[in-house]
């Protein structure tokens, strides 16, 4: 079993958040069928580590391999600076398609972009399983099938897959693990390939500003709300205040 | 005049909210066609009427179980078909999923969480915890929009649109994923915080006892929300946090109540259209941003409020 895991969060070279929990989970899975193993050694399954960004986004990929994860690959081309959720899910569906996974692990949302789109997108694009929104993940291999508890602010919903399956998991599914010095020590010596965009078979024009489906016409500060009416209360605070929300047909 | 589909939310025999924003938003921009995935779809498409829809697409299958992918699918050839000018959805979980989808099927851009979107759909987003404004356009394709609950207030109306249903054709790939059971919210007496139209929230100030802040929210119809301070405390649930690490929040009206007001609070919040604040320190942040301030004891101004409400309401 293959599991890849996806980190776009190469904008700060810290790892994303919300693609910790991601990484915490495939090394559970792993754990949880390999059980008489460390994570990952010689089990005969793995973690791979994808994300896509500038080199500086390295650093945040160590810091996922020294969690454990195996090694890793970062899509860094020029061309892909200002691509949106459409160019992102294409790089990322080319080079999943590429490799020979199983699952495929996301956060759901990337705090840099609050697009939460990509994962839906990359199912869309490999003609995946699409199990998103995991707060409970349960792999079978032997039957590979992946059964998780979607969580939506509507309620849960239990469903499953044969393999392959795109997740995305939610912040609530785990505490991930702070890397071990072990860890840490080991990571400095996986492999990290650097990809271009022509390695998954894609050109420059497919992606990056050039080719966003979408412009933005300006991007302006808020301007600052001007503060209202304040009053301190000298016993008709309450009052006051719903005499304003009748005025204002609030209540 | 060209047409502007929008997918209608429903739960339970029961269309949401926001199914009356995304209709007065599609009959602002052109002919509005509502599209209901559904099998008792006509009960809901009646409760179309009491906004301005020009046509229902109903489309049977099975969308409960398949969910996100499949609904897609058939809206994605509705797009297909009808070529419309924009296709608008909800900004949920799964209607977010669904945009993606289609704009990936039908080739075309796509705007999330949009807080508005004009005749010449230009949408309005709110980015960096509010701070800025930002305004785009779908460059390709038939835009797909998705838009924030309670962005807009739903113009009532009077209509008795033409019902069409629709056969959609649902691929495999789009079955790969089959829902076997589903739980749905336990809802208490109080609307979700997310699709409120008021929101009582309640931060450090309540000292643990968010009584008052609740009877408030109940006088008034409202959703309680919490600051992190309160949740982090353990005194609220974090599922009701509104910030940056929370829920975002728009509401017509937000009453914050001992909140201070830091940024982390304040991205999740200050789009609201009207902001109360009640504080005791003249100098919390929160007052500066409010509309109505008042410097004083929640634990005197709130429960005198609820009272005030009640007795209005006679």
């Amino acid at each position: 079993m293959a599991g890849g895991v996806l980190d776009r969060a190469g904008v700060d070279a810290v790892l994303n958040d919300l693609d910790e929990y991601a990484v915490e989970e495939a090394l559970r899975i792993v754990e949880a069928n390999s059980p008489t193993k460390e994570a990952g050694e010689a089990s005969g399954h793995s973690i791979t580590l994808i994300s896509m960004g500038p080199e500086r986004a390295t650093e945040a990929i160590r810091k996922a391999l020294s969690m454990g994860a195996d090694d890793a690959i970062l899509v860094s081309d020029p061309a892909l600076a200002g691509s949106d959720a459409l160019a992102t899910s294409l790089v990322l569906a080319a080079v999943i398609k590429k490799g020979n996974y199983d699952l495929v692990l996301c956060g759901t949302e990337s705090t840099d972009a609050r697009m939460s789109v990509i994962p839906a997108m990359i199912s869309q694009r490999l003609g995946w399983a699409q199990l998103t929104f995991a707060g409970k993940v349960a792999v079978n291999p032997a039957t590979t099938t992946v059964e998780i508890e979607r969580v939506t602010e509507f309620g849960n919903q239990v469903m499953s897959a044969k393999f392959p399956a795109l997740l995305s998991v939610i912040e609530k599914i785990n505490e991930p693990r702070y890397p071990s010095f072990k860890g840490i020590m080991a990571a400095k010596k996986k492999l990290i390939t650097t990809m271009s965009l022509s390695d998954p078979g894609l050109s420059p024009s497919e992606v990056g500003t050039s080719a966003a489906w979408s412009a933005v016409k300006d991007a302006l500060p808020r301007p600052p709300r001007g503060a209202g009416v304040k009053l301190t209360d000298e016993g008709h605070g309450g009052e006051k205040l719903v005499e304003f929300l009748v005025e204002k047909r609030l209540a | 005049m060209s047409s502007v589909i929008f997918l209608v939310d429903h739960s339970a025999g029961k269309i949401s909210k926001a199914a009356g924003e995304l209709a007065t938003y599609a009959k602002s921009i052109g002919e509005s066609v509502a599209v209901i995935f559904a099998d008792n779809a006509e009960q809901i498409a009646s409760q179309l009427n009491a906004f301005s829809v020009d046509k229902v697409i109903t489309v049977a299958g099975e969308w409960d179980k398949y969910g996100a992918p499949a609904i897609a699918e058939g809206l994605a050839q509705i797009v297909a078909a009808k070529n419309p000018a924009a296709v608008l959805i909800t900004s949920t979980a799964t209607g977010k999923e669904i945009a993606a989808r289609v704009s990936v099927i039908t080739g075309s851009g796509i705007i999330t969480d949009a807080v508005s979107v004009d005749k010449e759909l230009i949408t309005t987003q709110s980015v960096f915890g509010g701070s800025t404004t930002v305004h785009s356009t779908v460059t390709k394709g038939v835009p797909v929009i998705t838009l924030r609950a309670n962005s807009i207030e739903a113009i009532p109306a009077t209509s008795a649109p033409v019902i069409e249903s629709f056969a959609a054709t649902i691929s495999d790939a789009a079955k790969l994923a089959p829902i076997s059971s589903a739980t749905p919210v336990v809802k208490g007496g109080r609307p979700d915080l997310t699709e409120a139209s008021i929101v009582v929230s309640g931060g450090r100030g309540t000292n643990g006892d968010f009584k008052p802040v609740e009877a408030l929210a109940d006088a008034l119809g409202a959703a309680v929300g919490a600051s992190r301070a309160a949740t982090d405390a353990g005194w609220y649930p974090h599922s009701n946090q509104v910030g940056q690490t929370g829920k975002t929040v728009s509401p017509q009206l937000y009453v914050a109540a001992g909140i201070s007001g830091a940024i982390q609070h304040r991205a999740g919040m200050q789009t609201s259209k009207t902001i109360v604040a009640i504080n005791k320190d003249p100098e919390a942040p929160i007052l500066e941003i409010a509309d109505f301030a008042v410097v004083g004891d929640l634990f005197n101004v709130l429960p005198q409020a609820t009272a005030q409400i009640i007795a209005r309401k006679g």
